[in-house]
């Protein structure tokens, strides 16, 4: 992968199918190291919107611009069409509203890339059908009743909200560990996926 | 009011234009400075002072002997650092630091006093850039400013949107609320309230309206402070009386809690510093001002985003989750506008205890902003 180096694989991903010179919304920007790789490598205009005030400074300390807000409230205050891409990587499943979520995406952004961890992963059935309890992994790994991933969804579930709202999937990449594998059964074999829409 | 002030001053050259269709002649601005201007005159950071506040930002006060009100925010090897920028501070004109307000000679040699034209915060933008333009500096570092200073700084990016490539406002709002403007209201009339006011005609008299001014001064303070952090530094703990012996109450209306003590000191502590018509015209100032309104077509409602249209800097914004002057609302409201307008913004809520004047006081997360956005 060309990427920017020690991206996590998902924004490597992402960045990698980012035009040169564009403008990016970046919801729930961590601490801003796709933005900086995407401002540093490509000349993208990036924006950041992040919940946790500490993540925000460490954003505003590498110079980027990031608004502290949560994306379930504040995502309809940007207006239409503002960004070329709406990026939203691990956090769909946080969302109140992930449907809604994804109108937002595709209202201010022209196209949007989302990337979330597959809750039917082979490993999840097992630990559910071993264990009877609900899995924790590298990628989930926090409890069920403290996780912030309060929708679990599937690589099939996902295919199928879009085909319900008309959205098409450009591309689509999937992943287990840190590793890129074909789409073949991805909804047995990928830990997580990386989807980029469009209308 | 005469004050021993080392300040420089800057006497404009040309009469200045207020919004109220009244002009300043002659005004002169006094300010300060810290490290060195670069000979490209590109390392310009321009510091706003809030309401009372004046241009010792990083230098001890004259009359109260007391450090820079900003001391722990700039100098050398601090988040504004002066040994990589300089640092320009000036006073607001209105007030009595030294730059032209109702307390300075009018043309007839008598003071302004309520002679003195009603100004607002664009007119003390105006004034600031009036002096950038004296010193030769054409586009800023950036503008900083909290509370009132920030109110500034928003003003500058709108109105004269080439003159600073970073904003960074702190602590502020857009426009003045009702509750704002009650509090000022308060303020105001206990100064005209003060027989010693005399119509604004004090300044020849040998009383001036101290009690007034103190009364605003203690009702304003609460209102920079946060009903948790007035508990914890005072709760209801009573007074040590003069004679030693343990607080109890006197059954009269001396100041038997320590927070009234507290509030008394500061009150009259503020008068030694502050000239009582300044803090009605400034005060005035911020009630008018709605920078959404100053941009709207028929004068009276606007949308915010307009005022940022022309804008080419960046800006960021900074909130305490404890003030309840300038609540973070105020803040998210001048954020969402930016967005609209595409103005590259960043935006936090920092945790502190301390209320409004949180932006003054040790907030080490506000220190890391800071000096990472000035970059």
């Amino acid at each position: 992968m060309s990427g920017p180096r020690k991206l996590r694989p998902d924004l490597a991903v992402i960045a990698d199918h980012i035009d040169p010179g564009t403008r990016v919304l970046d919801i729930g920007c961590g601490d801003g190291a796709l933005m900086a790789a995407l401002r540093d490598t490509r000349q993208v205009d990036a924006r950041g919107l992040e919940i946790d005030p500490v993540q925000v400074e460490q954003c505003v300390a590498r110079g980027l611009s990031v608004v502290q807000g949560d994306a379930d409230r504040d995502l309809s205050e940007y207006p239409d069409g503002a960004f070329d891409y709406a990026i939203l990587s691990q956090t769909l499943q946080t969302a109140e509203r992930p449907d809604l979520m994804l109108d937002q995406l595709l209202r201010v952004g022209r196209q949007a890339f989302v990337s979330f961890p597959n809750f039917a992963h082979w490993r999840m059935r097992r630990a559910l059908l071993v264990t009877g309890r609900m899995p924790v992994t590298r990628h989930l790994p926090v409890s069920w009743y403290e996780t912030q991933n309060i929708h679990h969804v599937t690589v099939t579930d996902f295919r199928e909200l879009l085909r319900s709202k008309g959205v098409k999937a450009d591309r689509s990449w999937f992943f287990a560990g840190e590793r890129e594998i074909g789409p073949a059964g991805a909804n047995w074999r990928a830990e997580y996926a990386v989807f980029q829409l469009s209308r | 009011m005469s004050v021993q002030n080392a300040s420089r001053v800057l006497t404009l050259p040309d009469s200045l234009p207020l919004d109220s269709g009244d002009a300043l002649e002659g005004a002169v601005i006094a300010y300060e400075s810290y490290g060195e201007l670069s000979p490209a005159k590109d390392n310009a950071i321009l510091v706003c002072h809030a309401l009372t506040g004046d241009q010792y930002l990083a230098s001890d006060h004259p009359v109260t002997g007391k450090p820079g009100w900003w001391e722990r925010m700039v100098g050398p090897g601090k988040p504004i650092d002066t040994n990589r920028f300089h640092v320009i501070c000036a006073n607001v004109i209105g007030s009595c630091m030294g730059s032209t307000g109702p307390a300075s000679n009018a043309p007839d040699g008598r003071p302004y006093a309520m002679r003195f034209p009603v100004i607002t915060i664009r007119d003390m933008v105006r004034g600031q850039i009036s002096l950038l333009d004296g010193l030769g500096i054409e586009r800023l570092h950036a503008v900083v400013g909290g509370s009132m200073g920030g109110m500034q700084a928003l003003s500058l990016a709108a109105n004269f949107p080439d003159r600073a490539a970073r904003v960074l406002a702190i602590a502020t709002t857009a426009r003045h609320s009702a509750q704002n403007i009650a509090f000022h209201e308060v303020g105001r009339q206990a100064i005209m309230a003060d027989p010693a006011w005399a119509g604004g005609d004090y300044y020849a008299q040998d009383q001036r309206p101290d009690a007034g001014l103190s009364v605003a001064r203690m009702a304003a303070h609460i209102t920079y402070l946060s009903e948790a952090g007035l508990t914890e530094k005072f709760g209801r703990r009573l007074q040590q009386r003069a004679d030693g012996s343990a607080g109890a109450k006197s059954f009269g209306f001396d100041a038997d809690f320590q927070v009234e003590s507290y509030l008394r000191y500061q009150g009259s502590g503020f008068t030694r510093r502050f000239d009582a018509n300044s803090y009605l015209y400034i005060t005035r100032a911020m009630d008018y001002f709605d920078l959404a309104e100053e941009f709207s077509s028929d004068g009276r409602s606007g949308h915010l985003g307009n005022a940022f249209a022309g804008t080419t800097a960046r800006f960021c914004l900074i909130s305490f989750d404890s003030d309840w002057l300038y609540p973070t609302a105020e803040s998210r409201h001048v954020v969402h506008a930016l967005n609209a307008s595409g103005a590259p913004v960043s935006f936090v809520e920092l945790s502190a205890p301390f209320g409004h004047d949180s932006f003054l006081l040790d907030v080490p997360a506000l220190d890391r902003v800071v000096a990472g956005f000035l970059e």
